[in-house]
């Protein structure tokens, strides 16, 4: 199975990897949802829907739709972060 | 030279670029609109030194040149034209000293179209609390710029803005990127065909879809020959072309932007916890409305009876000392009266705008987005409707154009649909006055029952827009891909000055759109009820002085007698009694009928049109509280304001579409009258029938 933004546990980060669709919005990489930066989930709304994140110091809420199409790679667990 | 210099003010969303503005051009400035299209259109003077003006033009928030809405096209459409009177001279790109890195990407493109920039960096204050520092040098090379460290918190740096703006000229034209190294094939091609133009020009020609009448035609159909590329290549380069606008960007902020993470840690997370925590979010949420409606009901109560009776005062004035004659009764009974029902309601309106304007400014609206984004789909809206939909408690109108920012065409065209409903400025006076007057002022739960019902008349109006939404859902088949991608800015105290700013120009607008509105009606309506067609109104006086209980009247009764005689046949009379057999059913008079007519030029009318009726009719000045409880049913000889009709009215004015401008604006903003004609008959029929049954339920 990949890994997208949508199965990030609140508070996990992980590194953005890329996108399984073509029709990714272009605003969306403009805000720093681009390959290699880092994501972190803060927040999920009630009734799971949508998330908070904190890609790469841009502060944004995207649809779980949304997060389900941009794969990551998880980050090594560490204590420090 | 007296040539003014054009600065154009550009920026992402959140970066204060409205303070910026305001810092520049201070109360100078003007709110209008783009010719043809709603975008509002800000601009201002400024004056620099050696008396050399500037010309601002405060564009709307962009994150970058590939527009996706209407007021983005606006900064692309003005970017490329250099035949437009507002083309500027230089642009100012307005950065966030936090977001530096994501603001600096439409920096690179505003560069890349050679136009003279000048990049501000904004919320300086912040730098030290975040642990951030600049080598502004550097970053001046790197991007061939000048820069201005601004914090309109502290009043520092707009001096040195002003100073750079001045000597514009001096500014470095190069580019920071170049776009042809995407693809060298089809850009050098490009490039051959139109040697004289801006590349990066010819490709946002050619991926933008925006209006481009007024530029080269030529340009734009002879480009026609290499859209060789089909529109998911042309999207691909678009994303390349953002990665190396990054790549760039970074390599810039390397030496010149260092963060310190350890300091770092602001306010947000602990804000966030609660703000968007599943209990408290929605509990904090229900009691800032809960604050906004009291407030609104017991801090403004206190000027409104004082303009209450000053008015009367100033009527009474005016038909004591003006020479007698029709124009002093016009003045004294049409056009003050009229006025004073619109003046009355200032204080409401800025406590209004007042409440909305720092919900924005402190970023707590996109909270509330995040957290109702899931409950509003369920019925068919959008997180972001929750932005329409609080500040269509002001006004119908902006409210309908904040809908643009919804990407997904049939939430849009939902949230436009019901958002009428939602209880707006204008239908707070009839609110008001008709709560005073049937509603017992007294404490309940330790609330005044008076703004209770307020409130709830509020949370109706929210609850009929959310379930009609859901029925629209259920019934509209629109097709259309969405995404829904909202930035959550930082929090911000509000800054005094921008709060005060727009209370004073938005009160301003909506008591002058609708004050003249309303004196021409004032005037209409004195002119019907002061003259009449037949014997029955010029004869008034011998037929009422003829009649044989007549006899036993005093001479003040007889007075009154005469007067509401010749009102019954004024032109309104016999047109308030023609219409009388629809409105009798609801618990309304023909005096309510007519209020109710002149309400469907813009509801605020009502409270007006009612106190110009009662003036014509009665010789006593009085407030127009005090005339509205004195009107007695001649039938009944109970008040005509008595519960059961005052609660058929209120449901009405809840419901029914009674806002010419609002049609227009629905008109335009979804491209014809089908839709605003579904609202009009929808939303005025389901008025009709609940006002219709409360009264009957109730009398």
């Amino acid at each position: 199975m990949k890994l997208t933004i949508a199965h990030l546990k609140k508070g996990q980060s992980a590194v953005i990897k890329g996108f399984s669709t073509d029709v990714i919005p272009i605003k969306l990489l403009e805000l720093g949802c681009l390959p290699g930066n880092q994501v972190e989930l803060l927040q999920i709304a009630p009734f799971k829907d949508p998330l908070y994140l904190n890609i790469n110091g841009s502060f944004l809420t995207i649809r779980r739709a949304t997060a389900l199409e941009i794969e990551i790679d998880m980050i090594k667990e560490n204590d420090s972060l | 030279m007296s040539k003014q210099i054009n600065v154009a003010l550009i920026g992402n969303p959140n970066t204060g670029k409205t303070s910026i503005f305001n810092a520049l051009t201070g109360l100078n400035q003007r709110v209008g609109n783009y010719p043809g299209i709603t975008v509002e259109k800000k601009e201002g003077l400024c004056k620099l030194s050696r008396g050399i003006k500037a010309h601002i033009i405060d564009l709307p928030g962009t994150y970058s040149l590939n527009a996706t809405s209407l007021d983005e096209n606006i900064v692309i459409e003005l970017l490329l034209n250099k035949n437009d009177k507002n083309y500027p001279d230089v642009a100012v790109v307005i950065s966030d000293v936090e977001n530096l890195k994501r603001n600096l990407l439409l920096f690179t493109q505003i560069k890349d179209l050679k136009i003279p920039a000048i990049l501000v960096i904004n919320m300086a204050d912040r730098m030290k609390r975040k642990g951030i520092s600049l080598d502004i040098e550097h970053l001046e090379k790197e991007l061939h710029t000048k820069i201005a460290v601004i914090s309109t918190r502290k009043n520092t740096g707009i001096d040195e803005l002003k100073e750079l703006i001045t000597n514009y000229r001096e500014l470095p034209t190069e580019q920071c990127i170049d776009i042809s190294t995407i693809d060298p094939e089809y850009f050098g091609g490009l490039q051959n065909a139109f040697p004289n133009q801006n590349l990066y020009k010819l490709w946002l020609v050619i991926t933008q879809d925006v209006n481009f009448v007024n530029l080269d035609r030529k340009l734009v159909d002879d480009t026609s020959a290499f859209s060789t590329k089909s529109e998911s290549e042309l999207k691909k380069m678009q994303h390349q072309e953002t990665v190396k606008r990054y790549q760039f960007i970074n390599k810039v902020l390397q030496g010149g932007y260092i963060i310190d993470a350890t300091s770092a840690k602001g306010l947000r997370a602990s804000f966030d916890r609660i703000l968007t925590h599943k209990v408290w979010g929605y509990v904090v949420f229900f009691l800032i409305m809960l604050l906004i409606f009291q407030a609104i009901y017991e801090w403004s109560s206190y000027p409104m009876d004082y303009i209450d009776s000053l008015f009367a005062s100033f009527s009474e004035w005016a038909s004591n000392t003006l020479p007698p004659g029709t124009l002093t009764d016009l003045i004294a009974e049409g056009i003050i009266p009229g006025l004073g029902g619109i003046v009355i309601f200032i204080p409401q309106i800025a406590f209004l705008f007042l409440f909305i304007a720092i919900l924005e400014e402190s970023g707590y609206m996109s909270r509330v987005v995040f957290l109702m984004d899931k409950i509003m789909r369920k019925f068919g809206l959008s997180g972001k409707s929750v932005i329409p939909l609080i500040s269509g408690t002001a006004c119908a109108i902006p409210a309908v154009m904040a809908t643009r920012n919804i990407d997904n065409w049939k939430e849009r065209l939902i949230t436009i649909l019901v958002t009428p409903f939602v209880t707006c400025a204008a239908r707070l006076p009839v609110y008001l006055i008709i709560i005073a007057l049937v509603i017992p002022d007294e404490e309940f739960l330790g609330m005044n029952l008076q703004g209770l019902t307020l409130m709830a008349m509020y949370v109706l109006g929210f609850l009929t827009a959310v379930f009609s939404a859901w029925a629209l859902n259920k019934v509209l088949r629109v097709k259309s891909r969405s995404f829904f991608v909202v930035e959550m800015p930082n929090y911000k105290v509000p800054l005094l000055k921008n709060v005060v700013i727009t209370v004073v120009e938005k009160t301003k607008s909506f008591v002058f759109g609708a004050g003249k509105i309303i004196l021409a009606i004032s005037i209409i309506l004195w002119f019907l009820a002061t003259n009449g067609p037949r014997d029955t109104f010029h004869n008034a006086e011998s037929i009422v002085n003829a009649q044989p209980e007549s006899q036993t009247l005093t001479e003040d009764e007889l007075a009154t007698n005469i007067n509401s005689y010749k009102l019954r046949n004024s032109y309104i009379g016999i047109a308030g009694h023609a219409i009388e057999p629809v409105i009798t059913p609801l618990g309304y008079d023909w005096k309510i009928g007519i209020a109710l007519i002149s309400s469907f030029a813009a509801r605020e009318v009502f409270v007006g049109t009612l106190a110009t009726i009662y003036s014509v009719g009665s010789e006593e000045e009085d407030t127009i509280k005090n005339r509205m409880a004195q009107e007695i049913n001649p039938e009944t000889g109970q008040p005509v304001f008595n519960l059961a009709t005052g609660i058929s009215l209120l449901l009405f004015y809840a419901f029914a579409m009674q806002c010419m401008s609002t049609i227009a604006i629905v008109k335009r903003e979804t491209n014809g009258w089908k839709w605003p004609i579904y609202q009009l008959v929808f939303m005025t029929g389901f008025a009709y029938i609940t006002a219709l049954i409360a009264y009957q339920l109730l009398k």
